[in-house]
C-alpha cells in the first residue's frame, strides 16, 4: 500500500492539510528542503507541481512560479534527481501534480517508473482524459502502487463524477468552483461551494475527496474540512514563501496560520 | 486511401482528441452534442449563406494572375479571400460560429488573436448580432498589429493585451481557455483549426466553403474542378484548411502548406513547426509542435504574427505525418519580397501570413500547363508599417 493511501487509512476525525508548491520554485534546489519543512510543519500530503509553460488550468500566481521553476532548470529528469534519497529523510505522502506535455516527452512508461522509484504515491495530471488514462497509464499505475487523482467540479454530471472516482485511487480531487487555481471564487459564504461538497458525500465515493482551487486561509480550511476529507492549498502557499522566503521558520509560519 | 476526416473521437489519426481540465468538460460537451445537428439544420444553413454571400461578399473571386503566371512558367489561380468584409478568411469562421452561439444562447464571446484578422473577424459580427467580446491578444501583437487593435476598438470589443510567456498568439490562446474556464456561460470562438475537439473539425468545417468556391470556380475557367496544386500558408492551419478540405481525398491534387520559417529554419528564430517539431499537447489537442527534449513549449518567431504560433492543427500534422500534404517554409524576407513581388505584378498587397504562401513559387517548379491555385488569404493593409520599415532597413 503506498502512503497516501496508508493515510487515509490510518485517518480519524483529523483535519488533512494537502499543500502544494511548484518543484524548482522559488530556487532550483530547495525542492527536498521545502517538502521536509512542511512535513515538520504539519502538512498531510504534498503536491508537487512539475512547472509547464502553458499551464491551462492555472491561474497567474502559479503560472509565474512555473515560469521562474523553468527558468531555474527545472525538468522531470532534475525533480527524480533531487527526489532520489527523499525516503530517508520523510514518510509524508507526495503526489506529482502536472501537465501531460513533458511526460510525454520523459516517456509515459519511464515516467511512472522512475516516479515509483523515488517514491512518489500518485499523479494529477488536469489533462489526462480518461480514455487515455485507462489505455496507457491504468496498468502501468496498478503495477507500481501508485495512485492517480482525477478532478471533478461543480459542473461535473453526477454519473461522471462516479466514474471518474472508480477511475481515482488514493483521493478524488474537488475543484471548489468552476475556475483557474487561485481564484477568489471560492468563498465560506458560498453556499454553490457547500451544496456541491455536499451533493458529493452523498454520492458515497470510494475515494476520500480533498477540496482545491481558492483556498488560501484558516477560515476556508476549516470550513472545507467539514464538508469533505480535506483541503489543498497551493496558489496562498506559493505567494507566501514568494514574500517570506521558504526557509523552515516561514513554512512553519504559513502552516501555523492554516492549521491552528 | 487514407481517410481525413476527423474520427468518432476526435482524431485525425493519432492526432486531435480533447486534452482539457475537467473545468471545460461540460463546455465542450455542450459543443460536441450540439454543433453538427444544429449546423445541419435548414435554417441555419440559409442564414449562414445568406450572410457570406450579402453581408462578407462571397463568393470570392477566383483570379487568374497571368503576369505572375508568366513570370513562373505556369498557371496560377488566386483565391481572392483578401477580398472578404474585414480583409481575410477568418469571417468565414466568425460567421458560422457566432450563429452557432446564438443557437447555444450565449451572449458573452471571447476569442484570441494573433494578427488581429480573427479578432477584427470576431469583433465584427460580435458588432452584428449584439453581442459582449473580448479579445485577448499577446502584448507584442498589440504593439505590432496597432490597426487591426483600433478596429477592434471601434467595433466595440475590448482587448485584453496578454503579458505572459512569449507574449503572442500562444499565450493569447492560453488566456482565452482560462477565462473560458473561468466564466462557464461563455462562447469561446476559436480562430484557428487548433484546440480541443470539436473545434479543429467546426472551422475546417466553416472554412470549407474557400475549396467547395475553388472547384466550380476553377471548372468554369478550365473545364476540371480539380487543380493540380493547392498552396496555402499555416499557423494554425485555417485557412489551408478550407482550401484544402475538398480536395484531400483527391490525390492527384497537391497540398502544399508553407510555414514560417522566421529568420531560418535553424536560426532558433523561426516558427517552421513540421521541420521543428515532435508529437506532443497544447491547447488542447495532439499534435506537432516546437518544444524542448523537457516539453516545454518554445516561444516561435515569424515577422508574421498570424503565423507565429508553436504548433499547427491536428489535421495538419495528419496531412504531414501521412504525406498526403507537403510543407515547406518560406522565411521572413522572402515572404517580404514576395509581397513586393506580387503587389507590383498584379496590384495585390497581401498579407504578411500570406505572402508566405507565394513565395514558395520561387523554389517550387511547376508544368507550364499545370493549374496551380494560391489562397489569397488576406489583404495586406495591416502590413503596411512592417513592408515599409523592412524594405528601408
Amino acid at each position: 500500500m503506498n502512503r497516501l493511501k496508508k493515510y487515509f487509512k490510518n485517518k480519524v476525525n483529523t483535519d488533512t492539510l494537502n499543500v502544494y508548491f511548484t518543484a524548482g520554485f522559488p530556487e532550483i534546489n530547495q525542492t527536498t528542503e521545502i517538502i521536509k519543512a512542511l512535513d515538520v510543519a504539519g502538512a498531510d500530503i504534498i503536491e508537487l507541481g512539475i512547472p509547464f509553460s502553458d499551464p491551462l488550468a492555472d491561474g497567474p500566481t502559479i503560472q509565474k512560479s512555473s515560469e521562474t521553476a523553468i527558468e531555474n532548470g527545472m525538468t522531470i529528469e532534475k525533480l527524480f534527481e533531487q527526489l532520489v534519497n527523499i525516503r530517508d529523510e520523510t514518510q509524508i505522502p507526495i503526489v506529482l501534480m502536472g501537465y501531460l506535455n513533458p511526460v510525454i516527452q520523459y516517456g509515459v512508461e519511464r515516467f511512472i517508473k522512475d516516479a515509483a522509484k523515488v517514491g512518489v504515491d500518485g499523479f494529477i495530471f488536469p489533462d489526462l482524459p480518461l480514455i487515455e488514462f485507462k489505455h496507457e497509464w491504468e496498468d502501468l499505475l496498478k503495477k507500481e502502487d501508485l495512485s492517480f487523482s482525477f478532478l471533478v467540479t461543480p459542473e461535473t454530471e453526477a454519473s461522471r463524477i462516479v466514474e471518474l472516482d472508480k477511475n481515482s485511487s488514493g483521493f478524488l480531487y474537488a475543484v471548489a468552483s468552476s475556475s483557474t487555481t487561485g481564484s477568489s471564487k471560492t468563498s465560506v459564504v458560498e453556499e454553490k461551494t457547500k451544496n456541491y461538497l455536499n451533493k458529493l458525500k452523498e454520492l458515497n465515493l470510494d475515494n476520500p475527496i480533498l477540496a482545491g482551487f481558492g483556498i488560501k486561509d484558516k477560515k476556508m480550511y476549516r470550513m472545507i474540512n467539514s464538508l469533505c476529507d480535506g483541503a489543498i492549498i497551493g496558489s496562498a502557499f506559493i505567494t507566501h514563501i514568494k514574500k517570506n522566503g521558504a526557509a523552515s521558520s516561514s513554512i512553519q509560519q504559513f502552516i501555523s496560520s492554516i492549521k491552528e | 486511401m487514407s481517410n481525413y476526416k476527423v474520427d468518432e473521437n476526435g482524431y485525425y489519426g493519432k492526432f486531435g482528441g480533447a486534452y482539457i481540465p475537467e473545468m471545460l468538460h461540460p463546455h465542450i460537451e455542450e459543443l460536441k452534442n450540439n454543433f453538427r445537428h444544429i449546423i445541419a439544420e435548414e435554417e441555419f444553413q440559409t442564414e449562414f449563406s445568406s450572410l457570406l454571400k450579402d453581408y462578407v461578399g462571397r463568393p470570392t473571386p477566383l483570379y487568374y494572375a497571368s503576369r505572375m503566371s508568366e513570370l513562373y512558367q505556369t498557371n496560377i489561380y488566386f483565391k481572392r479571400e483578401d477580398l472578404n468584409h474585414t480583409g481575410a478568411h477568418k469571417v468565414n469562421n466568425t460567421i458560422g460560429q457566432i450563429l452557432l452561439a446564438k443557437r447555444l444562447g450565449k451572449t458573452r464571446i471571447i476569442a484570441e488573436t494573433g494578427a488581429g484578422q480573427h479578432g477584427v473577424a470576431t469583433a465584427t459580427v460580435c458588432a452584428l448580432m449584439g453581442l459582449e467580446c473580448i479579445v485577448y491578444m499577446g502584448a507584442k501583437d498589440v504593439e505590432r498589429q496597432a490597426p487591426n487593435v483600433n478596429r477592434m476598438k471601434m467595433l466595440g470589443a475590448k482587448v485584453e493585451a496578454v503579458h505572459s510567456g512569449s507574449k503572442t498568439l500562444k499565450d493569447a490562446t492560453n488566456e482565452a481557455i482560462r477565462d473560458w474556464i473561468n466564466n462557464p456561460d461563455t462562447y469561446y470562438l476559436i480562430g484557428s483549426v487548433v484546440g480541443p475537439h470539436p473545434y479543429p473539425e467546426m472551422v475546417a468545417l466553416f472554412q470549407s466553403v474557400i475549396s467547395d468556391e475553388i472547384k466550380w470556380q476553377l471548372k468554369e475557367k478550365t473545364g476540371s474542378e480539380f487543380p493540380d496544386a493547392v498552396i496555402a500558408c499555416v499557423g494554425g492551419g485555417s485557412n489551408a484548411a478550407g482550401a484544402f478540405y475538398h480536395f484531400t481525398n483527391h490525390p492527384n491534387t497537391r497540398l502544399i502548406a508553407v510555414e514560417a520559417a522566421g529568420e531560418g529554419v535553424n536560426t532558433g528564430k523561426s516558427a517552421a513547426t513540421t521541420a521543428l517539431g515532435s508529437i506532443g499537447i497544447l491547447h488542447g489537442s495532439k499534435s506537432l509542435m516546437m518544444q524542448t527534449v523537457d516539453g516545454q513549449i518554445v516561444e516561435p518567431h515569424s515577422i508574421s504574427a498570424g503565423l507565429d504560433y508553436p504548433g499547427i492543427g491536428p489535421f495538419h500534422a495528419h496531412l504531414y505525418d501521412t504525406k498526403r500534404g507537403e510543407f515547406y517554409s518560406a522565411t521572413d524576407e522572402e515572404a517580404v519580397k514576395s509581397a513586393y513581388e506580387l503587389t507590383k505584378l498584379e496590384g495585390i498587397i497581401p498579407a504578411l501570413e500570406t505572402a508566405h504562401a507565394t513565395a514558395i513559387l520561387k523554389k517550387l517548379k511547376f508544368k507550364k500547363e499545370e493549374n496551380v491555385v494560391i489562397n489569397l488569404s488576406g489583404r495586406g493593409d495591416k502590413d503596411l508599417a512592417t513592408y515599409i520599415s523592412y524594405i528601408n532597413e
